[in-house]
């Protein structure tokens, strides 16, 4: 049976009722509908899986300035009525909010690729076989396989009183396995994500994950302190995805950000990373298409963050893109970085002494003021020395920050989207490269495996 | 970690609870439940029907959970309202046991046929699962509740308090921050849940329960008047709780808010720690999350199966023969509780969901593993040690969803450390201990490998300890340990009169990832030499 979601007319409709009861000046409806389907499996076999349906409808209304909002997951016409009134009540109790733009009119949107039938259509047996994919090769070869695979498949759509209706639909596929050794010494992990479920190739990430838990056994300690690294592209996007959170303009032309300017303003216009990074947003990608627009209806637009090293935009609401004259950027929920002309194998062989990392855990923020990040290595962390993997290393733990690291950069191989979320659930897409970098810090050692 | 997920999911509807037997023939009908509720035949019947489907087709057993979350979440910044949403929403899961393999299947759709069609899905689920599967999943037994109810000892709704209280309290707090010079940002929050849940199974229990949530919070931000720096203070003294309003009027935000931000300000000036090994005394208001990551985790009996590799980790406590009645976690004083009894906890319940009472257990006696973290799965994994002790195979009543659209799993109750029965040990009497020390007040960063050894520990407020003495304000403090060194340092703990319960809303585990509310009951207690680094860098 094929996922279930609100089709465009449906949603339209639902939108259309919903704004009909309102007396409110203003008034926004926003409406999400996804079916989840998931397998999760531990020990080679199926642990749990479900399929679960659920759909919100929150609506916005604005009595001037004062404006508030409520949800429901019914859509019976005496639940959308008591919906707008439960909004409108709330909103004729609350004080004005003076940043308050008022909802926006008809906008144009562009196209998204982000919807699959092949993800969609994906049924319980076909992941359970997916699953078992990895599974078969993991137990075949005396390891244990732990994983999940997390469907999404759902629509979102933003309608206004003034007339503005965006509708949009996209499908998920994130599939990552965790493979350890039965003496508990090894560990590897693989994954990946794509929008379009043909694009998953299970057996490949097998075969990567037990490569890696193989090799991965007995590790040896090594001294923490300033590393060179090659960051395999999951552990990169697992730290530069942390700039995101950090650049928004109002909080640094305030004084609470890195990208703060000392007296004063932001960094927009400076060179603050390696002239080789690169990073952009793009609804219309490809390989990383994000959402057309934001949850105002704003339509989000290709933007190019950081180009050659350089800050070229932070994320401007559309209250502080007034205040400060400038435009709404969108908030865009993924991204992508521009990569090099390296392979792994060649950044291995360039290195005199260094550790290569699978992917990054448990990433906390430290400081704010240098987006300093804490974490520890994980599931695929091995010592290279003169030019190669001489054995696996003790996971380390790290106190590190995206902007130092992207400054310390010597080589990048080609992007390639992973799974970037460490809970392996379906998420914004992220396009990365695998980096080589030189000073990355490792302030303590780990036993775990 | 997963607040929008929580304000997603969260909410639920208190009024209009008005129905009974005459709404039932439209209740079974197609159209969505409207006002049936728990007191209502309907809902029973419902739950009862889904049963039915399930065994009808071909589940060995099933359990189904309808339930209804009404969520307000209300903040503000500086002088406004930045947010005000009121959420109502419904559902409904069914987990099913069929071919040896768990099913499970949910919907919003809370109707007669839709209860059915998703009854079926999740047997069907099951089956696909079952085909793979090479040990069939066994349950422990548990005692038959017909006509269960629990709910939580609220003394006020929040959602019958007037809204213009709400926003008047935090503009007020807001006021009363900003009044101190430095301090330039604030922002401040309340959220609450309401839940009503009702639970069937096939072993003929019937559970209806009400949950509430109330958290009340607040940050300033002091900022530099050159914005060479800038330093936050979160109101982690104040931790959210399965409570009502009356958390928010006990929290007394407008009377702390100027200290939360003197502390801030404070931060600007104070001095940078020097690395090195120092005693720590950590507060309660700290101390709970570093047990909840470094004992309540590894403690958890599906982590330390492997169930959990992928994501949330394994446990150094593993496997359970090696571990349980030997290894020493801390010194002889240390008792660590699992407990889900306690009025006005998150954890707190009168069955979990699957119908099990839970009971109260140590984790550790003594200093030494005694016990686990158990659902009905899990505990015949561990029937030679209960055997051993003479004690009855039987699930602690660890499981827990955080929704209806999510299927049940292990999840930790409120872990507590138990304070000295024989002595009321202040704060003060701990610091002055302390020779050359740092005290800690709040969390702050948290950071622990997959097997929960190394950790790394920030907070909220520093005090710098000389000869027994609280000298001056210290930043860019994080300590890092690694866990059994960590609680085996601990020298010394404080009494009754220093215990506090911490917690959060947003636990997070499993695939896909579901958040759990826990609290931590903790007195303050003394460590010894750990290590702390200083996590100032200059960009």
């Amino acid at each position: 049976m094929p996922a279930k979601y609100i089709s465009r007319d449906e949603a339209e409709a639902i939108a259309r009722r919903t704004l009909a009861f309102t007396t409110a000046d203003d008034a926004r409806v926003n409406l999400q509908s996804a079916t989840h389907g998931n397998t999760r499996f531990a020990r080679n076999q199926v642990s749990t899986a479900g399929d679960a349906y659920d759909a919100t409808l929150t609506v916005t209304t604005a009595f001037g300035k004062k404006t508030a909002s409520a949800t429901t997951n019914r859509f019976d016409e005496e639940s959308l009525r008591s919906v707008v009134q439960t909004a409108e009540r709330l909103a004729r109790l609350v004080p004005e909010d003076p940043e308050y733009l008022g909802e926006l009119g008809a906008q144009q949107y562009p196209r998204t690729s982000g919807y699959f039938e092949s993800t969609a259509n994906l049924t319980p047996e076909q992941r359970a076989a997916a699953v078992n994919a990895i599974t078969r090769p993991a137990e075949a070869q005396g390891l244990i396989s732990t994983g999940f695979l997390d469907i999404v498949t759902g629509s979102t759509a933003v309608a206004t009183k003034k007339g503005l209706f965006a509708y949009d639909t996209s499908t998920v596929s994130n599939l990552t396995t965790t493979v350890r050794t039965p003496d508990g010494t090894g560990s590897g992990w693989a994954g990946g994500a794509a929008n379009d479920w043909t694009r998953m190739n299970p057996a490949e990430m097998a075969d990567r994950a037990i490569r890696k838990a193989q090799l991965s056994r007995n590790p040896r300690a090594v001294e923490p302190g300033k590393w060179t690294v090659i960051l395999e592209p999951t552990a990169v996007a697992n730290i530069v995805q942390l700039m995101a959170g950090s650049m928004d303009a109002r909080q640094a032309d305030e004084g609470r950000s890195f990208f703060s300017k000392a007296g004063g303003g932001n960094k927009i216009g400076e060179k603050f990373l390696d002239q080789r990074v690169t990073l952009v947003s793009d609804p219309a990608s490809g390989i990383a298409p994000v959402s057309a627009f934001s949850n105002q209806g704003l339509p989000n637009r290709r933007m190019v963050w950081v180009e050659n090293g350089v800050l070229r935009n932070l994320q401007y609401s559309r209250f502080w893109a007034q205040r400060q004259n400038r435009e709404p950027t969108g908030f865009a929920d993924g991204f992508e970085m521009a990569g090099g002309n390296s392979t792994i194998e060649e950044m291995i062989r360039s290195t005199e002494r260094g550790l290569l990392v699978t992917r990054f855990w448990y990433i906390r923020a430290v400081d704010p003021r240098t987006i300093l990040y804490t974490g520890l290595t994980r599931d695929g962390t091995f010592l290279i020395e003169n030019g190669q993997i001489t054995s696996a290393a003790k996971n380390l733990r790290w106190n590190e920050s995206p902007i130092f690291m992207l400054n310390n950069v010597e080589a990048m191989s080609a992007p390639v989207r992973v799974s970037a979320n460490e809970s392996g659930d379906a998420d914004g897409p992220v396009v990365v490269p695998a980096v080589k970098a030189h000073d990355f810090t490792f302030t303590s050692l780990s036993d775990a495996v | 970690m997963k607040r929008r997920d929580f304000l997603l999911q969260g909410g639920a509807a208190a009024a209009g609870l008005a129905a009974g037997s005459a709404l039932l023939p439209r209740v079974l009908g197609a159209q969505p439940v409207r006002e049936a509720w728990l007191a209502d035949p309907a809902t029973r019947e419902l739950a009862m029907r889904a049963i039915d489907a399930a065994r009808a087709a071909g589940a060995t057993y099933a359990d189904v959970r309808i339930s209804r979350n009404r969520q307000q979440s209300l903040g503000t910044r500086e002088r406004q309202i930045t947010f005000f949403n009121d959420s109502d929403t419904y559902g409904f899961g069914v987990r099913v046991l069929a071919s040896g393999a768990w099913g499970f299947a949910a919907s919003r759709d809370v109707n007669a046929e839709e209860v059915v069609r998703v009854a079926r899905q999740a047997v069907a689920q099951a089956r696909a699962n079952g085909a793979a599967m090479k040990r069939p999943i066994e349950l422990a037994p548990t005692e038959r509740f017909p006509d269960g109810k629990w709910s939580a000892p609220v003394q006020i709704d929040p959602f019958n308090v007037p809204i213009e209280e709400k926003v008047d309290l935090l503009l007020r707090a807001n006021a009363e921050a900003l009044k101190v010079q430095g301090a330039r940002f604030v922002r401040s929050s309340m959220f609450f849940l309401k839940q009503e849940k009702s639970f069937a199974s096939t072993e003929g229990s019937y559970l209806e329960q009400t949950y509430f949530r109330a958290y009340p919070s607040m940050n300033v931000t002091a900022v530099a008047p050159d914005f060479s720096d800038f330093q936050g203070r979160e109101s982690t003294d104040i931790a959210p709780r399965g409570m009502g309003y009356e958390h928010v009027r006990d929290a007394r935000l407008v009377e702390n808010a100027g200290r939360w931000a003197q502390e801030a300000v404070a931060k600007l000036s104070a001095k940078a720690v020097q690395p090195g090994r120092y005693d720590l005394v950590l507060l309660p208001t700290h101390l709970w999350l570093t047990i909840h990551e470094s004992i309540a985790h590894p403690t958890e009996l599906d982590r330390i199966m492997g169930f959990e590799a992928n994501y949330a980790g394994t446990s150094f406590v593993s496997p359970p023969a090696d571990f349980l009645g030997k290894f020493r976690y801390g010194p002889e004083f240390m008792n660590i509780q699992g407990e889900r009894s306690t009025p006005g906890t998150l954890s707190a319940t009168g069955w979990d969901d699957e119908g099990v009472k839970p009971d109260e257990f140590l984790i550790v006696k003594n200093g030494v593993v005694n016990d686990l973290q158990t659902t009905r799965e899990q505990a015949p994994w561990l029937a030679d040690w209960y055997r051993q002790q003479g004690r009855p195979v039987r699930s602690h009543g660890n499981s827990y969803a955080q929704s209806w659209a999510d299927v049940q799993f292990q999840r930790m109750p409120n872990v507590n450390l138990l304070p000295d029965p024989a002595k009321d040990t202040s704060v003060e009497e701990l610091i002055a201990g302390v020779k050359d020390g740092i005290l800690i007040d709040g969390d702050g960063s948290f950071s622990i490998d997959q097997q929960r050894y190394n950790a790394q520990f920030g907070g909220q407020v520093f005090k710098e300890i000389k000869d027994g003495k609280i000298t001056g304000p210290l930043k860019d403090v994080a300590y890092q340990m690694r866990t059994p060194e960590f609680w085996n340092s601990m020298d010394a703990i404080g009494g009754r009169g220093t215990y506090f319960i911490g917690g959060s809303f947003f636990d997070g585990k499993g695939q896909p990832s579901q958040v759990n509310a826990v609290n931590h009951g903790s007195p303050a207690a003394r460590f010894r030499r750990v290590n702390v680094i200083n996590t100032g860098r200059k960009a």
